[in-house]
């Protein structure tokens, strides 16, 4: 490890990857620190994806990144009617469940080809500031100690982040806008191949949802999140799951437990300042209603990439100049889903289990243009005419 | 002050996030809490989805 580079990047996941490829790219120096002994593990994460939104990032999409391929989703309401998603084009693929631990490792090895150095084990304990302006990250790679400065560092650590918080900015999430999530993954279980499942309710899941992911023939992730504000001894994400799991699949084998945190809060209210740029689900951008996080950390990883090498190129890494970054996201199509989503989180988890099972009886079975989850909200809103008022303020989002 | 139950911790990180005062840190596989900074206000504990974290009185 060098002790100083064009840019350093906080972080070994798909944002720190796609920033660090993009940066290495352009001819700059870059660091990847990961703090944990391997890339894409232990994973934190469903997996899911859209087809559409992987397929920004790569011309061809290998298939060792794909458990399974995703041909429709399943809405299971509170009181266990069941309704399909389906898209316009049936048997088409509308998405992927990935197998993260390929995914991860391949994004940072595309970085690490186009020049980028990357260290695992190495974590950042502190931020170097100079009068209030980062100047780079004290780095303890195999305990030991090590200033590392950049002209740009990228911060890209995940949902736990810490690095925005040694510079100085409040990044911490409301308890009632963290989804907490317990999930397994499971074998030898009854699923429907190809379809995703999501099935919600206050009592079984307070405030979130549960998930069935196909990984694979009779193999599923299986998860679950709930609020924050929901948790507590003996009704933990855990103890819903395990309720969940003896009811519908006693028989099922657990391969491996995953558990973690996901933000459903707004996005930080800045994502640069001097120095730096803040990406993925350490800017809280992972969406408020799937609490999906992949694209949205790839898509902020390779913005900054972008923005850092222009503001080194040109001598300016000032906030100012890397405003450039925040404006960008703000005003794309993922920046304003987040919006959006954001405001109609609020609404749908304030919903009774009853008003859930009359939404949801009003859309069985229909057919998507457009696979996603505005268009499902879109329908709901034209189905659900007594829920407009309390939808209003959302028009402006779908005019 | 708190206590992690290290048999329990799925060292996921989701106490990290929420811990007003910064005084949570995962490193790699196991949780470390800055009990000089907690202000015990059991956030973590609330969060956690296995039920790893724990007030004790133990110094």
């Amino acid at each position: 490890m060098k002790s100083e580079y064009d840019v350093l990047i906080i972080g070994g996941g798909p944002g720190g990857a796609l920033a660090a490829k993009t940066c290495a790219e352009k001819g700059l120096s870059v660091c990847i620190v990961e703090k944990r002994p391997a890339i894409g593990t232990p994973v934190r994460c469903a997996e899911g994806i859209g087809e559409d939104l992987i397929g920004e990032f790569f011309d061809k999409i290998d298939p060792k990144w794909i458990s399974a391929k995703i041909k429709g989703a399943k809405l299971i309401s509170p009181d266990g009617s069941s309704f399909y998603l389906n898209p316009e084009m049936a048997g088409n693929e509308v998405g992927y469940v990935l197998d993260r631990k390929f995914f991860d490792r391949d994004l940072v090895w595309q970085a690490v080809e186009a020049g980028a150095e990357c260290y695992v084990k190495a974590r950042a304990v502190d931020a170097i500031l100079e009068n209030g302006v980062v100047k780079g990250a004290v780095i303890e790679h195999f305990g030991i100690l090590k200033d590392v400065r950049a002209s740009i560092v990228i911060a890209a650590d995940g949902v736990e982040s810490k690095f925005a918080k040694y510079c100085g900015i409040d990044t911490t999430v409301p308890l009632r806008e963290l989804e907490t999530c317990a999930q397994y993954l499971m074998t030898d279980i009854d699923i429907e191949p190809g379809i995703t499942a999501f099935y919600v309710g206050r009592e079984i899941c307070p405030e979130g949802y549960i998930w069935i992911f196909p990984k694979g023939d009779r193999t599923a992730n299986v998860g679950i999140g709930i609020s924050g504000t929901q948790s507590k001894d003996g009704s933990r994400a855990k103890d819903y799951l395990d309720k969940f799991v003896s009811r519908n699949f006693p028989e099922g084998k657990i391969i491996e437990l995953i558990v973690g945190g996901v933000s459903v809060c707004e996005p930080l209210e800045c994502t640069v300042a001097d120095n730096l740029i803040i990406v993925g689900d350490a800017a809280r951008l992972s969406d408020p209603i799937t609490g999906g996080g992949i694209y949205n950390a790839m898509y902020t990883g390779r913005l900054a990439g972008q923005v850092a090498a222009e503001s080194i190129r040109s001598g300016d890494c000032s906030k100012k100049a890397l405003m450039k970054y925040e404006t960008t996201w703000r005003s794309s199509k993922m920046g304003k889903a987040l919006d959006r989503n954001y405001q109609i989180k609020e609404i749908f988890v304030k919903l009774s289990d009853k008003q859930l099972d009359s939404i949801l009886t009003s859309v069985s079975n229909i057919v998507m243009k457009d696979f996603s989850t505005l268009t499902l909200i879109k329908e709901i809103i034209k189905l659900n005419p007594k829920l407009i008022k309390e939808l209003s303020g959302l028009r402006k989002y779908f005019e | 002050m708190i206590k992690v139950r290290r048999e329990v911790c799925g060292y996921c990180g989701a106490c990290v996030s929420v811990c007003p005062e910064g005084a949570i840190e995962l490193i790699d596989a196991y949780l470390s809490v800055d009990n000089e900074n907690c202000k015990l206000c059991k956030i973590c504990v609330r969060v956690c989805p296995l039920g790893a974290l724990e007030v004790s009185d133990e110094e």
